[in-house]
């Protein structure tokens, strides 16, 4: 569904991200894991166009998207839920959430993005009970949620989330992943998802790839990076010697 | 019947991106971790960080076994010692010990590579599997066990040797499947018959068979004997074990794992490679090996690959049988010899270098080799002597290169000659 091959990341010069060459399929959901300045954030933003790759090749379903704009790359169905999750804080819930459908919006279609909302307050029933309070009136786990809710309602193929439990208490953080996965479950959508904590990351993934200093060091299953000894040292925080396999 | 389908069928397109994401971390793993690794590329001037196309592997170094052997024990490990769970091993060049380590990840992968191998060659997870193979530092008979296990199917971990033993397991066990050297395959059949044993009435369906050169005719002859469907199988004990390539019903060459083994054919002499389909030396880079990761493995053996399609819907491309080898490693009863670890033997004996000659033949239907030993430069004529040297060197011979040798002292003179030399090796053996 999406295949990223050999993308060069500048700032300045800084090579952020070295030839990186990463895949995520239909329905799969796909870690990025690594620690601060590994280049996760840099990454995301590249496919979702708000950072251009100096070099390398960003397809999505069939089709190069490297050199388009972020609107444009929103339309043909990427999502990206953004890292502190960046809702509008005056604006209410409700409001929020028309935001993420503005480029589908006409006179005719109000209908059916109503029926979407509906959809997200069904999904997320605190946000519904919400819905004309200030965003900025939220708790951090509720800010969450109604910024993948935003997210959705772009109604993408392929959500990109960052850093979904960042600043969250460890129970909330737990409830944001399980609604991760059952996004994919029972809505078949594809993610993928940039995590510093890489335990709860690699539990609810197919595939992860660990990114360090800018390149990937290991790719693989779920199950074998939570088994491989550099992942558990640096990222599962267990070290290798005294670990239970 | 597909153990992992996901991977065996992917399209080519597909493959060809996780053979490079796959080969990118494998270069950032190894020259983060294995300095030997680093000095080459820095040497060649190669930035592995900097790799972007499968069309620049041979740009990368060789590997070949003297640079394992070189580096052995754990040299060219990208892992710390810690990290490793399993070793396994053979000889490279001069005697010396290649060991091969593997994480446990790297056992899990293998597990599941070879129950792809086992799966391609038509065995089911209703079979009854005897590993006839040897159990031990080379890696054939764990190889299959893991994957045969890891399919669900049920093992017996005959090991090899105790022909009327392995005989009764068969019998006893209703065993459906048999994993063994060709040779001893048919070394069975015979014992079968001489026993006056009914084939028809064993529960054998399917073999796989592997290990050593073996050709159609053997193969027909195994189906014959035995009324059971025979596979092929490559592996080798640097790259992996079991798992590596493996032959499908269709029985047109061996599909490489190419999502974990990348394969290359080069000429052996120039190093560069061949064009599309010719035959010459098999190299094979490890995509995903944790512990002892491979660039360019130097195989030694000679065949060519085919990447048409295959009527079974995998993907992978196919190696055609071995021919040869393009290096002067021996293959014995299954067990890879180099002239140079006899001659080390020898000379460590006796003090000094005697003329020598290796005969290989075939005895019924297994392997027979003898070590000439010219007779007059070593001892003077005492029987007893003679005697005690004989079964010194038979038995450094057996434990050193777990190859039973027969041993004998004669005459420079009927040593075959080449010229004014002694030819090493004389291989009888018809395949």
């Amino acid at each position: 569904m999406l295949v990223l091959k050999n993308i060069d990341v500048f700032y300045g010069k800084v090579h952020a991200v070295k030839k990186v060459s990463l895949h995520v399929d239909q329905g799969e959901i796909v870690a990025l894991i690594g620690g601060n300045g590994a280049g996760k954030t840099t990454l995301l933003s590249t496919i979702s166009g708000l950072i251009r790759a100096g070099r390398g090749q960003i397809v999505f379903e069939g089709r190069e998207i490297n050199r388009q704009k972020p609107d444009k790359i929103v339309k043909s169905g990427i999502s990206q839920v953004p890292e502190r999750r960046l809702v509008f804080k005056p604006l209410s819930v409700e409001d929020n959430l028309l935001l993420g459908s503005y480029h589908r919006y006409s006179l005719g279609r109000s209908a059916s993005i109503g029926r979407d909302v509906e959809e997200i307050f069904a999904m997320f029933p605190v946000l519904g009970e919400r819905r004309n309070q200030p965003a900025g009136t939220l708790s951090g786990g509720e800010q969450q949620m109604l910024s993948i809710g935003r997210a959705l309602m772009a109604k993408p193929r392929l959500l990109l989330l960052d850093e979904p439990g960042m600043g969250l208490a460890p129970a909330i953080s737990q409830m944001i992943f399980r609604h991760v996965s059952k996004l994919r479950d029972e809505l078949g959508a594809t993610v993928l998802l940039v995590e510093q904590n890489a335990r709860s990351a690699l539990k609810i993934s197919d595939r992860g790839y660990v990114l360090e200093t800018g390149r990937v060091i290991v790719q693989g299953t779920s199950k074998e990076l939570m088994q491989n000894n550099d992942v558990q040292r640096a990222y599962l925080g267990r070290d290798a010697g005294e670990s239970g396999r | 019947m597909y153990f992992e389908q996901k991977y065996e069928c992917m399209n080519r397109e597909d493959l060809e991106q996780l053979k490079l994401e796959r080969l990118q971390a494998a270069l950032t793993r190894i020259s983060r971790n294995v300095p030997y690794y680093r000095k080459k590329f820095d040497e060649l001037g190669i930035d592995p960080y900097d790799f972007d196309s499968l069309e620049d592997l041979n740009k990368l170094p060789f590997t070949t076994r003297s640079d394992l052997a070189l580096h052995a024990p754990y040299g060219l490990f990208a892992v710390p010692l810690r990290e490793v769970v399993r070793l396994h091993g053979t000889y490279g060049l001069k005697g010396k010990s290649i060991v091969v380590g593997y994480t446990i990840n790297d056992i899990h992968r293998w597990s599941r590579l070879s129950a792809r191998v086992l799966m391609a060659g038509g065995v089911t997870k209703d079979d009854v599997i005897q590993v006839a193979y040897n159990y031990g530092l080379s890696t054939s008979g764990f190889g299959i066990h893991y994957g045969a296990e890891e399919m669900g199917a049920t093992v017996v971990p005959a090991s090899s040797g105790n022909t009327n033993r392995q005989i009764s397991i068969i019998q006893d066990y209703n065993v459906t499947t048999l994993v063994c050297i060709p040779s001893y395959a048919l070394y069975l059949a015979d014992r079968l018959e001489d026993m006056g044993i009914n084939i028809n009435a064993l529960s054998l369906r399917t073999g796989l068979f592997g290990e050593e050169t073996w050709t159609e005719e053997t193969r027909a002859e195994i189906q014959e004997k035995l009324k059971i469907t025979a596979a092929d199988n490559y592996a080798l004990s640097e790259v992996m074990g079991p798992g590596v390539a493996g032959e499908c019903l269709e029985r047109k060459g061996m599909h490489i794992n190419e999502d974990h083994f990348l394969p290359e054919v080069i000429d052996p002499k120039t190093l560069q490679p061949v064009e599309s389909g010719q035959a010459g030396e098999l190299v094979l880079t490890t995509l995903t090996k944790e512990a002892l990761p491979l660039i360019r493995f130097r195989t030694g053996d000679l065949t060519r690959l085919v990447y048409d399609p295959c009527p079974c819907g995998r993907t992978f491309v196919r190696m055609q049988r071995i021919t040869g080898r393009c290096d002067d490693m021996l293959i014995i009863q299954g067990i890879n010899v180099f002239p140079d670890q006899i001659s080390s033997i020898l000379a460590s004996t006796e003090g000094k270098m005697p003329n020598y000659q290796i005969v290989l033949e075939r005895e019924g239907r297994l392997d027979k080799a003898t070590v000439l030993v010219e007779a007059d430069v070593l001892i003077p004529d005492k029987v007893k002597e003679q005697q005690r040297f004989i079964e010194n060197i038979k038995q450094r011979l057996a434990m050193e290169l777990g190859v039973f040798f027969d041993v004998r002292l004669v005459e420079l003179g009927s040593m075959l000659f080449e010229g004014e030399r002694v030819v090493p090796v004389v291989d009888k053996r018809t395949f």
